[in-house]
This record gives C-alpha cells, structure tokens and sequence, in this order.
C-alpha cells in the first residue's frame, strides 16, 4: 500500500471514530454553560467558583455512596436521562457585563449548552442572563444577591441563594438581639462599593431598616478596585458609628482590613455582607487583622463523615483551599440545575423549565443551611435563608447566629488585631 | 486646621509618593525612547511578586527583597528591551501600543498561572508598625516607600544631568543618528535606560508590597494613576512625576474625605484635563 492510500485511510478512520465519539456524546453528555470572572480582578472568586462546580461534576458523574442519600450522588450520572454525563463549558467573563453577555451567547449559539449559571458578579448575571432569555435557555443562579435580578419578570431565570432583602432582615434580627444583650447598635455606617451588587445591596439594607425605623447614619460609597481607602476609614472614624457594614468585593475588602490597622481604627461592630470577607483568600491575606469581624454564611461544614463534610474534603482537594460560602452556594445552585434536568428526563429547554418551576428540596436534600428549595413566579427561592458567623480566630468563622444553629456566642467588640 | 484633615493631607502625601515611586520608570521610558510601556503596571506586580517570594521562601524584609527586586527587573527589563522594544520601536505607534499591552497579558498571566488568582498579603509589621506622632499616625511601610521614591526621583535626576551616562543616554533620545555618529552606541543607551526604569518598577513594587495587596491583577488598579501622573507631571520629566503624584495623592485624600470617595476620581480627571487645557505639556514637560 503506498503511503498516500495509508495516509487516506487512516484520516478516514479517524474522521469516522470522531463522528461516531461525537454522535455517542450527544447521547450521553449533557452540555451546560458556566459564565465566571475566571481571569480580571475578580479572578480569585472566578477560579474558586470553578473548582465548586468541578466537584459537584464529580459527585453527579461518579457514583459517590459514602455521600449517602444525598441527590444525584449514589450512582454515576444522571438516571433520569439514563445515566447521561454532565459536561460544564466554562467561558470567563473577565469581569466585564459586556464580555459575560458575549459568553453568554457564544455557550448558547456555538456550543449548544441546555442551560446556563454564573456569573458571579451581580452586574455580570444581570446582562449574561438577559441573553439566556432571550433564546429561551435556563439560568440558574447560586451566589448573586442584587435584588433586581428577579424582579425582570424574567421566565427562565431561577434563583437559589437567600438575597439581599432576606440578609437585610437577618441583619435587622442580629442587631436586635445584640441590643439586647447590651450592644449599641443605634448609629450604623454602610461602606459600599459602586457596583450593581454593592449599590443594590446597600439601598436594600438601608430601605429595609427604614421600614423598622431606623435610619442609616452614614453612607460611605466608594469605586470598586480602589487604589487606596484612608480617606473613608477617617470618615469612619471621626463619625464613629456602633456598627459598620460593609459591602466589598475582595480586594477592597483586604485593602479596608489594612488600612483600618494602619489608620488605628476599630469600629465596635464590624459585620460584613459575604462577597470580599468570605473569599478564602480575605482570610489568609488580612484575617488575623479582622478578628471579631461578623459576616453572613448559609454554609456550614456540618459534622465529620455527613455529606456537607465530605463535600467540603472534596473541594478542598480540588482547590487547595477551605470551602467558602460563596463557592458552596454556586455549587448549590448548581445541583439544583442538574437535580432539575435529571428530573426532567430531558435535554429540552422547556422541559427543563418546567421541572426548575416544580422544585421542592428539602433541607436533608441540600448542601447549603436554607430551609428548602422552591421557586417563586419571578424565579426566586423563597426558603432561602442564612446566617451569622464570625472570625472569632482570625483563621476559620463560627456559626454565631441564630441560636438555634450557633456554635459560639457572639464575642464584642471587634477586636481587629 | 482640624486634626483629622491633618492626617489626611499626611495620608494624601505618603500616598502621592507611591504614585510617584510607581510612575518614574515609566516617564524614564518615555523620555529616553518615546515608547508608552503599557505593560508599566505589570512590571511593578512582577515586583510585588518577588517581594513576596522574597518573604515567604527566605523570609525576609524589603531589605533583601527590594535589591533583589530592582535587580531582577532590571534585567526583564534588558531582555524585554532587546526581544522586543528594540524591535517595535521602528515600527508605528500602534505597534508599541500593542507589543507592550501583549507583553502585560502576558507577565500578568504568567504570574496568574504560577501563584494562581489568590490576593496575598505580606505581613503588616513587616516594616516596623506604625508611628503616632501627636495623634497622626505614619505607618513605616509607607514612609519607607516615600523616601524611597524622594532617593530614586532625585538619584535619576542626577544621573540624567550630572552624569556622562546621562548625558550619552539623553543624546540619544535627542538624536539618535548623531549620538552614534559621536560614539554613542543608542542600543547600549537604550538597554541602560530600560534597565533602569525596569529596575525602579522593580524597586517600587517591592516597597509597595509592603502594605498593599498582591494579585496578578494588581498593576491594572495602579496602573491607571501611572499614566495620569506622567502625563500631568509632564512625559519625560522624572522631577515632574514626583510633584505631579504628591499633588494627585492630596487632592484625592481630600477629596475622597470632603466630598467623598466616589467622587475623588472625578475631581482628580476634571483637574487634570482643565491642567492639561492650559498645559499640554503638563507641569515639568518640555512644550
């Protein structure tokens, strides 16, 4: 045989073993979009968000027994759709609204994802799932708080993380209590950032505690990715609230925790809205310069060998670092997804959709502390819930509030360093 | 004065010379080859990479990591100059433009993909605390930063009008053609000159380091100021970087303190293009 006819026959066979893969994937795989900051500023967050959802394609696509009953665990796959694979195309959204809607409709148009989740940034899920509307594909959303994401009257978007209006509320309840217990809670500083998460967080918290009657003393808003924060931590510090709340993506998060050191400056109630305090990173950069400071978790990392243990073993081999609750409410909203196409039997837009609106899990059924999944009309899941932990150590927060679920009491004041 | 608005000009200068200290390799580049670095801010998280590396392998402070920083910056820098500036500095604007910013992809990257998208952090005592002098408080790592960036503005200043070296570096910038019919190699000038600003972008980084945080992205976030204290300091004008950073470091203290913080960017571009309507060439340029 000459080496041309070799040459034909092999690339033959190997176009033929590509289309026959190819038709065998469409078979059993299950495409799925996830829109992340994987590069840019909020790369950190990106990478971690990543690796979530990597671990829970391990726990759907292998049989995982030890996690018990635990959905989509015990066998490898999806049964609904015959034991069909999950595969997740990652796209970065670079931190930037118009790349992420751009991904967006690449993952849609070019890689023929059923369903999409991401991204993120509430500014960035906010344009990415416009796009995933608009050609009728499910978003599922796990870690986006702005309020306005569900309130588009939007058909194919669902939400699985409590909001800021459910935050706002248990801040309100948390202040409350630590009045009671003799704290001063009356005059109460927001620190904010200029983004959609940071600005929409701040007019809810600051709307809701109106409604109780109580007025937010000083309003510090500053640009995101700020070069320098002395300027903001001196108006903290001559108006001298009781409690300051701040509202900051990672990297102003750590640069607050330095300066407010430098500057000398320790508010007597330090509580933190997620986001910056909870990246693992904030921690190891500035934790032992932020002991005392309160933050809001819906995770818990529950008992040794129960399935929140294991899955949080499981993340930190991936990543390297410990499970944060950021990363395990994107891994969340993302069994809730796959739960939801597994009941569907069906890679259908529609099919998924309906199956999405008929979620009811239940506690036992989730990894994250809410009181259940079910979703609204607009998409929101109202038994979303969460709760108050402090770094009490500078290393690794505790449950503090409610009592019901607190490991440790809450210990005042902010300590700092 | 009230005490507070004290601390906040203090603040606002300490502040003013990292802009500085961060800025002068840039205008240096500029004024010796008219080439915009816009890989400058990755240069400098190179920098704070090494800082790092610095403390967490062998333990030590800026005293070891800032030489070593300057050090091994300067010679990116030479490498940098001779695979690729030398290069694209025949080429047009655009070239440049984008040779340097592919060139800040990819250090940023790099560095991305070696220590991952993690913010670090150097520990806040690593340079002495901080001073309370009458309630004002000064922390050390800044102070140290800024009289690092007061030697090395006015070490670079001499070197450009005192010094054989400088003037040979300067007559090339002039005139390469007639530098080298003088004698003067321009490629050897010009190497000299990126190992220099190289090492400087070293240098601050390693001081910066100190008290800010490190990520790969870190030299976006700084990278901004660079630019604007350059051009308002006047491109080439080393003196002009260190006046122009204190000014910029001042009127965004005070601004962020008086108006607030959401609004100190927009004071600081408004004067300075209204600067610029009536200077082009910025404060210490030549027109």
């Amino acid at each position: 045989m000459s080496m041309s006819k070799l040459v034909g026959l092999l690339s033959a066979a190997a176009i033929m073993m590509a289309l026959g893969t190819s038709a065998f994937a469409q078979q059993k795989t299950v495409k799925i979009g996830a829109v992340f900051p994987l590069t840019g500023q909020a790369a950190s967050a990106g990478v971690h968000a990543k690796a979530a959802i990597e671990v829970a394609l391990d726990i759907i696509n292998n049989a995982h027994p030890e996690l018990g009953n635990f959905p989509l665990a015990k066998n490898a796959g999806l049964a609904g759709l015959g034991g069909a694979k999950l595969e997740v195309v990652f796209a970065d959204n670079q931190g930037s609204p118009a790349t992420g809607q751009n991904q967006a409709l690449r993952l849609i148009t070019e890689e023929k994802v059923v369903a999409l989740t991401g991204a993120y940034q509430s500014g960035i899920t906010l344009t990415t799932s416009a796009i995933s509307e608009k050609y009728g594909i499910p978003f599922v959303n796990g870690e986006s708080v702005a309020a306005n994401l569900t309130e588009r009257g939007f058909k194919w978007f669902f939400r699985t993380t409590p909001i800021a209006t459910d935050f706002a509320k248990v801040y309100y309840d948390f202040l409350t209590e630590m009045k009671a217990s003799g704290a001063k809670t009356d005059h109460i500083a927001l620190v904010h950032d200029t983004t959609e998460y940071g600005a929409s967080v701040a007019a809810t918290i600051t709307s809701a505690f109106k409604e109780k009657g109580i007025a937010i003393a000083q309003d510090v808003a500053y640009t995101t990715n700020a070069t320098d924060v002395q300027s903001q931590v001196l108006q903290l510090k001559e108006k001298k609230p009781d409690v300051v709340i701040m509202i900051s993506y990672t990297s102003d998060a750590i640069l607050f925790a330095k300066t407010m050191q430098s500057l000398d400056y320790k508010p007597p109630m330090l509580l933190a809205d997620d986001a910056g305090y909870s990246d693992p990173s904030f921690l190891k950069a500035v934790g032992k310069i932020s002991i005392g400071a309160f933050n809001r978790s819906s995770w818990s990392v529950g008992a040794p060998g129960s399935a929140t243990a294991i899955i949080a073993k499981l993340y930190k081999d991936k990543s390297g670092d410990e499970m944060d609750d950021t990363a395990a409410r994107e891994m969340q909203g993302f069994f809730v997804l796959a739960d939801a196409i597994d009941r569907a039997g069906s890679t259908e837009s529609a099919k998924i959709q309906a199956a999405l609106k008929a979620t009811d899990m239940k506690p036992e059924q989730l990894m994250m502390g809410y009181k259940g999944i079910k979703f609204d009309d607009k998409g929101q899941n109202i038994l979303a819930s969460g709760l108050i932990i402090q770094l009490q150590d500078g290393e690794n927060y505790v449950a503090v509030f409610p009592k019901a679920n607190a490991e440790k009491a809450p210990v005042m004041p902010y300590k700092g360093w | 004065m009230s005490f507070v608005l004290v601390q906040v000009i203090v603040g606002g200068l300490l502040l003013g010379a990292v802009y500085a200290l961060f800025s002068s390799g840039l205008t240096l580049v500029w004024g010796m080859m008219n080439v915009v670095n816009f890989a400058h801010g990755d240069f400098v998280m190179v920098g704070m990479y090494v800082a790092y590396v610095v403390y967490t392998l062998l333990g030590g402070g800026p005293l070891v990591g800032a030489p070593l920083a300057t050090l091994l910056l300067a010679t990116l820098g030479i490498v940098v100059y001779f695979g690729l500036i030398r290069d694209i500095m025949k080429g047009p604007m655009l070239a440049q433009i984008l040779g340097t910013f592919g060139l800040a992809l990819l250090l940023r990257y790099s560095v991305f993909w070696w220590f991952g998208a993690n913010f670090l952090s150097l520990p806040e005592n690593l340079v002495g605390g901080t001073f309370d002098i009458g309630g004002i408080r000064i922390q050390a790592s800044r102070l140290l930063a800024g009289v690092v960036a007061l030697l090395v503005t006015l070490g670079l200043h001499l070197l450009l009008t005192r010094t054989t070296l400088g003037s040979r570096m300067l007559a090339v910038a002039e005139d390469s053609t007639a530098a080298q019919l003088m004698g003067i190699r321009p490629d050897t000038m010009q190497a000299i000159a990126w190992a220099i600003a190289a090492g400087a972008t070293g240098l601050a980084g390693a001081l910066i380091a100190t008290f800010f945080y490190v990520v790969p992205t870190v030299g976006e976030t700084l990278g901004i100021v660079a630019f604007v204290t350059v051009s308002l300091g006047g491109f080439g004008s080393v003196p002009g970087a260190l006046v122009a950073g204190l000014l910029i470091g001042v009127i965004e203290s005070l601004s962020g303190y008086l108006i607030g913080a959401v609004y100190k960017d927009m004071v600081v571009y408004a004067l300075f293009l209204g600067f610029l309507w009536f200077r082009p060439q910025g404060l210490m340029g030549k027109s």
